[in-house]
């Protein structure tokens, strides 16, 4: 039920994606999103792919735990797929009959959003998945360094969200005993209209609340007991270091965006 | 016991994850039987199956093998069947504080009777009772369950489960994280929820020494399977067995075979301090500790 949650859900391992430093892997995603949004044919869409399709073997992560991860958006995909197929204006007309006209150019384009939906959230699943969120969050820090020249507070922020991700596995657990004890109590969840189910969800609400106030205000004082006063002479347990199968890796993305963006300029 | 068993679970099995890399095989092939009357200590060592097994005795969790029958009913054969064996066999979560959401007291051990469908007086009877046996005072009633300390959170949860007046009342680690005064109390009022209603029991605990005081009956559980069953004795004398399964004898009973070990003919099957004075005491000669 709510442990089917596989957002932010990392796969420890230890092939060379793995490894890449999580600062190569953010930057490589960029890449990876810009070249797909770029791509507009048969061509570089087929580049974008090849390229994700080896990075994925690379990884080791079976292919069912990408698609496990598409599964939520199934109906966005599919809206999305009839409305271009429906809205799209073109000259081959295939099929045509009261209100609807469905061309060549609207299954084109249809096909096109649908890969590109797809691949953009496998690709960003891959790096979540070879991506220890604490790692994640770590190079996200290092990445938007330069902002706290201009006071954005980029320690705190990444502190907040590594936090928020820590935390997302324990209220889900705890979401699931509160559900459970109130079920024993004879609550019920799954009957009744729209405002009983809404009422129902009380029992649960409140206590979760409680219990993550209780549980902020314990993390403050246990990060407060070990000295912990924000950014100032932090020092870090893993150092960040990039290597040469970083900058490979990099140079890869680079060479991806900019063969689709020359494919684009040629129109092709 | 000649009587039918009010709970009664067959080749009981249960396996998390079935089919992917994280399968386990949390519970198997339990067999258990629950007398009315009854008070049974469930004890065994972390990850033995001992909570996966009780949230499938009122059907919050669904067998993937086996079955569970409650007064002779198959709890899975009726959603109608289900819902009233939640209120038969009440359950009592570890750490329950954490579950009242009310703004009073009161309201909190109502939900449960609300939830069975009594209005009114009947609900009004049941939460008075019930607080009763779980030692919550009536000037307690118009409070914030907020307001109020960890073990009187957890005496108002017990009271919770007890106002649907369970035929069977499980309580997971009831025990967990309080003081010896507190543990003590709490006791008490499970016990006298027991021997006034005539309710089974079934506690599971940590501490052989509460398991060993208030049981008729102890079970213990092991790798997902029901390792040993019986009086304290029969259990409590199979010390190295236990000892493989990661538990303990109690304390006293440890004194005792200590003493037999150094000579001294005094009787080891005593699991209370109260029970091993008086054996030392007899061996002196004397006749009793008062």
């Amino acid at each position: 039920m709510l442990k089917d949650i596989t957002l932010g859900q990392y796969f420890p391992g230890n092939t060379p994606v793995h490894r890449l430093d999580p600062r190569t892997k953010i930057l490589l995603v960029i890449l990876f999103i810009a070249a797909l949004f770029t791509a507009k044919s048969y061509f570089s869409y087929g580049a974008v792919i090849v390229f994700l399709a080896l990075s994925v073997a690379i990884s080791k992560i079976h292919v069912k735990a990408l698609f496990k991860g598409l599964k939520p958006l199934f109906i966005i995909i599919l809206i999305t797929g009839i409305l271009n197929v429906l809205y799209t204006k073109g000259e081959t007309v295939l099929l045509s009959f009261w209100v609807i006209t469905i061309t060549l150019e609207g299954i084109r384009t249809a096909v096109f959003m649908i890969l590109r939906i797809m691949l953009l959230v496998s690709g960003t699943f891959l790096m979540t998945y070879t991506t220890s969120p604490i790692a994640l969050t770590d190079g996200l820090e290092r990445l938007l360094n330069p902002l706290k020249k201009i006071r954005v507070p980029v320690h705190e922020l990444s502190m907040m969200m590594s936090i928020a991700l820590r935390f997302i596995p324990t209220l889900i657990e705890e979401t699931d005993k509160i559900m459970s004890a109130q079920k024993a109590r004879g609550a019920d969840f799954e009957t009744g209209g729209l405002v009983k189910r809404a009422k129902a969800l009380l029992p649960i609400l409140v206590p979760l609340f409680v219990g993550a106030f209780r549980r902020a205000d314990e993390l403050a004082t246990a990060m407060e007991s070990r000295c912990y006063h924000g950014d100032k002479g932090r020092t870090r347990m893993k150092v960040l270091r990039m290597t040469g199968s970083d900058a490979f890796a990099l140079i890869l993305g680079v060479l991806l965006l900019a063969g689709v963006i020359v494919l684009a300029v040629f129109g092709l | 016991m000649s009587q039918t068993p009010i709970l009664k679970t067959e080749g009981l099995t249960h396996t998390y994850g079935a089919g992917t890399p994280f399968e386990t095989v949390a519970i198997h092939d339990v067999d258990l039987s629950v007398y009315p009357g009854e008070f049974i200590g469930l004890v065994g060592h972390t990850g033995s199956g001992k909570s996966t097994l009780i949230q499938h005795l009122n059907g919050l969790v669904k067998p993937t093998g086996g079955r569970v029958l409650v007064g002779g009913e198959d709890l899975q054969s009726s959603k109608e069947t289900l819902r009233n064996a939640r209120f038969r066999v009440g359950l009592v979560f570890q750490y329950p504080e954490y579950q009242l959401f009310e703004e009073t007291v009161y309201k909190d051990i109502a939900f449960g009777p609300k939830n069975m469908g009594l209005v009114g007086e009947d609900v009004d009877r049941r939460v008075h009772e019930a607080a009763g046996f779980a030692g919550v005072p009536e000037e307690m009633l118009d409070k914030s369950p907020f307001d109020l300390s960890g073990g009187e959170k957890r005496r108002v949860a017990i009271a919770g489960v007890i106002a649907m007046r369970p035929e069977v009342l499980i309580l997971d680690e009831p025990l967990a994280g309080l003081d010896p005064k507190g543990c003590e109390d709490i006791l008490a009022h499970i016990q006298e929820y027991h021997t006034s209603t005539g309710a089974a029991v079934i506690m599971v605990t940590h501490s052989m020494e509460a398991a060993a005081r208030v049981s008729d009956r102890i079970v213990v559980m092991h790798k997902g399977t029901v390792a040993m069953e019986g009086t304290s004795k029969e259990v409590f004398s199979r010390g190295e067995a236990l000892r493989a399964m990661g538990l303990e004898i109690p304390a006293v009973t440890k004194v005792l075979l200590r003493l037999r070990e150094l000579g001294v003919d005094v009787d080891p099957a005593a699991f209370t301090v109260e029970d091993a004075a008086k054996a030392i005491v007899r061996l002196k000669g004397g006749h009793n500790l008062c």
